[in-house]
């Protein structure tokens, strides 16, 4: 095991991978020559060549259309967007072409792609490039949706994700590629994580955290600051939006009886809302308390650094959240 | 590897890089950018008579023919309540789409509208079939799940109907993209309107296929009217082709009338892509003879105009131009009436086929 970085693990996963298939290719914008907006396709352009790393001008829905026509008939895109605030632009051909190829043809094509870049707010770069859209793609049928927290589950969800034969909508932290984990050797063999396998990321007995993405981070801190209060928490990550394993969420909050999740998006049709609904509707013989959303205010993202961090779920808020789920007093 | 031809991969630096061949960029040009074909422009006199032989012209009058008797019993299913959805027929532009995949070997790939029931049986999917999935059949062509827009057959490369005007051409750039990246040799065919030429996909679509130099040859079946609006009221300049001219891609522009004109014509094309791996911006004048779909009138275009078209039917021509090739009459009718039967015989299938049961098995592949 070596501790890297996120952005390592996703590099070495589309290394291994495209040393594996030579019908993996990476398209996007700035992923050669520049090396990647954020770095993560360091050194591939030197490994594989102008071939395989295909520096593309600004035209996301030309190029993530090229992606899907390619992978119709047999390559394996990965569709880099410099940030997912781009894929706006090419929403169409992700939700009308990628996700429907194979049902519309009857199942006579399959489309094998990975559109991946960062998503979710960094930090003071204004309400264009500050959105966490995967309740957008996660409402989609015939997508699947992958949102990994650490460097481990970044490594092997996106090697499962380019062998997938289905479209994979793959969205990184923006503010993790930093964040390390320790992730198994290189060559170590394969390092594969299930797509559609939720991990515990802290076993708690108390309450059960659900989050996703840099929120997991903030769940693990707000526990850490629970446990000295005496309150356990347990932190569950999807890691996968869609296919949603509901069973390893549902058995979590069976256990403990409460549950809090918390998400970065914007709360209306959030992707918290469908959590709730599925921990009511499996677990509502075991819950003591109702279940508690948190996520950013209802407002497009400020810019100023004061008014986005009270925006955005903070450590604090997940803790309020909390206690009030155990109906605790709030703190001092 | 064969296909670099001319497509020298460059860095941002202007240093040639390692490997020739790809690096799907242009080579640097200093002055002008070379536009092949870029004065084939002028529609031809419709008059021109293109030489060909009964052997040529009497499979693709087949094809115009079936297609249209398809669609007049398509339209005859929708009135009886049989077909339901929109239904966009083809009906006065059989030659276009005909014409241009005769241009094709059976591996190359093509790439339609939601108008594509005639693209999809040139191609070589069976009436049988086609109709079955306008009738929402199990053994339609897609199994009752796309209907008369979404076609789509793998054993014809035949990459489907999409419904989302101009947001298939970075589709089709990206199946040229493939064969480009193989080295395969297969040419892609794209087919729009000319109402697809002013939304966002088609501009992306036709810059990258100019720019990586990808085997795809785009074909604007201009038949006047976008939906209901005519050229001069959706387009600046009443000429799509033109647009090639920004790319520096080549491009043609031609009436389509003539079947075996279209086939001659794309066949340069479609050359070209195989050969240099040069895109190419094609415009083929046509007209629909019926509306947009089944439920439009077409009250924005006048009786007069209509039937100033339907003189130029390009099946009347081609029928026309066998009988001056000499072939017998009774040729003639053994070939239509063979047509008649595949039709009916289609139909019956169609009817008789079981409902679709299955919407679940084709969301996510296991």
């Amino acid at each position: 095991m070596a501790v890297i970085s996120y952005r390592e693990a996703l590099n070495q996963a589309m290394r291994e991978e495209m040393e594996r298939d030579p019908n993996v290719f990476i398209m996007g914008e700035e992923v050669g020559y520049y090396n990647g907006a954020y770095k993560v396709t360091q050194g591939l352009l030197q490994r594989f060549s102008e071939r395989r790393i295909i520096d593309a001008p600004i035209a996301e829905m030309g190029f993530a259309g090229i992606g899907v026509g390619a992978a119709m008939v047999g390559l394996r895109p990965i569709i880099e967007f410099m940030t997912f605030n781009f894929s706006l632009v090419a929403i169409d051909q992700i939700v009308n072409n990628a996700a429907k190829i194979y049902q519309m043809s009857g199942g006579q094509f399959h489309v094998p792609i990975v559109f991946r870049g960062p998503g979710g707010p960094a930090v003071q770069v204004g309400s264009q490039h500050s959105q966490a859209l995967e309740s957008y793609y996660a409402h989609v049928p015939g997508l699947k949706v992958v949102m990994p927290s650490t460097a481990s589950d970044a490594k092997g969800l996106l090697k499962s994700a380019i062998r997938d034969d289905n479209p994979v909508v793959f969205i990184e932290g923006e503010t993790l590629y930093g964040s390390t984990w320790e992730v198994p050797d290189a060559g170590a063999g394969d390092f594969l994580i299930p797509i559609g396998k939720a991990d515990i990321k802290r076993e708690g007995s108390d309450i059960t955290l659900i989050a996703w993405s840099k929120m997991v981070w903030t769940c693990l801190d707000a526990a850490k600051l629970l446990a000295a209060q005496g309150i356990e928490c347990e932190v569950v990550d999807p890691r996968t939006l869609r296919p949603l394993d509901v069973e390893t969420l549902t058995a979590s909050v069976k256990k403990t009886g409460r549950c809090v999740i918390v998400e970065v998006g914007w709360p209306v049709a959030g992707f918290g809302a469908e959590v709730a609904y599925q921990i009511q509707r499996h677990c509502m013989d075991a819950l003591d308390a109702p279940v508690e959303r948190v996520t950013s205010d209802d407002v497009p993202m400020p810019y100023a650094k004061n008014l986005e961090d009270e925006v955005q779920p903070q450590v604090h808020d997940v803790v309020a959240a909390v206690r009030r789920a155990l109906y605790l007093p709030e703190e001092g | 590897m064969k296909l670099c031809g001319g497509a020298i991969g460059t860095s941002r630096h202007g240093q040639v890089a390692s490997q020739a061949c790809f690096g799907y960029g242009r080579a640097v040009v200093s002055a002008s950018i070379p536009t092949p074909d870029s004065v084939r422009v002028e529609p031809d006199n419709p008059h021109e008579a293109v030489e060909t032989t009964i052997e040529e012209l009497a499979p693709l009058y087949r094809q115009m023919l079936a297609i249209r008797r398809m669609e007049e019993a398509s339209a005859k299913a929708y009135s009886q309540g049989k077909i339901g959805g929109f239904l966009h027929l083809i009906i006065g532009q059989e030659a276009v789409c005909v014409g241009a995949i005769a241009a094709l070997k059976p591996d190359d790939y093509v790439v339609a509208t939601y108008r594509d029931h005639g693209h999809a049986y040139a191609k070589g999917s069976s009436s049988r079939a086609i109709l079955a999935e306008l009738y929402g059949k199990k053994t339609g062509l897609v199994r009752g799940l796309g209907g008369s827009m979404h076609l789509f057959d793998s054993k014809t490369n035949f990459l489907g109907g999409y419904g989302i005007v101009g947001g298939h051409t970075p589709i089709a750039a990206g199946a040229a993209f493939a064969s480009k990246y193989r080295g395969d040799g297969r040419a892609t065919l794209c087919f729009f309107g000319e109402g697809a030429s002013t939304i966002g996909g088609f501009a992306e679509g036709v810059a990258l296929a100019a720019l990586w130099k990808l085997p795809l040859v785009l074909i604007c079946e201009n038949n006047q009217y976008s939906m209901g609006t005519p050229l001069y009221r959706s387009l600046a300049v009443e000429d799509v082709s033109l647009r090639a001219i920004a790319h520096g891609m080549a491009r043609d522009r031609f009436d389509g009338d003539d079947v075996v004109k279209v086939k001659r014509r794309i066949a340069e094309a479609v050359e070209r892509a195989r050969t240099t791996s040069e895109p190419t911006l094609i415009e083929v004048v046509t007209y629909r003879f019926r509306g947009h779909s089944m439920s439009d009138p077409g009250l924005y275009r006048t009786k007069d105009e209509v039937e100033e078209w339907k003189r130029r039917d390009p099946l009347t021509r081609s029928r026309q131009q066998l009988v001056d090739l000499g072939m017998e009459g009774g040729a003639l009718d053994a070939l239509e009436a063979d047509v008649k039967a595949e039709i009916e015989d289609a139909v019956k299938f169609a009817e008789d086929s079981p409902a679709a049961d299955d919407y679940r098995s084709y969301v996510i592949k296991e």
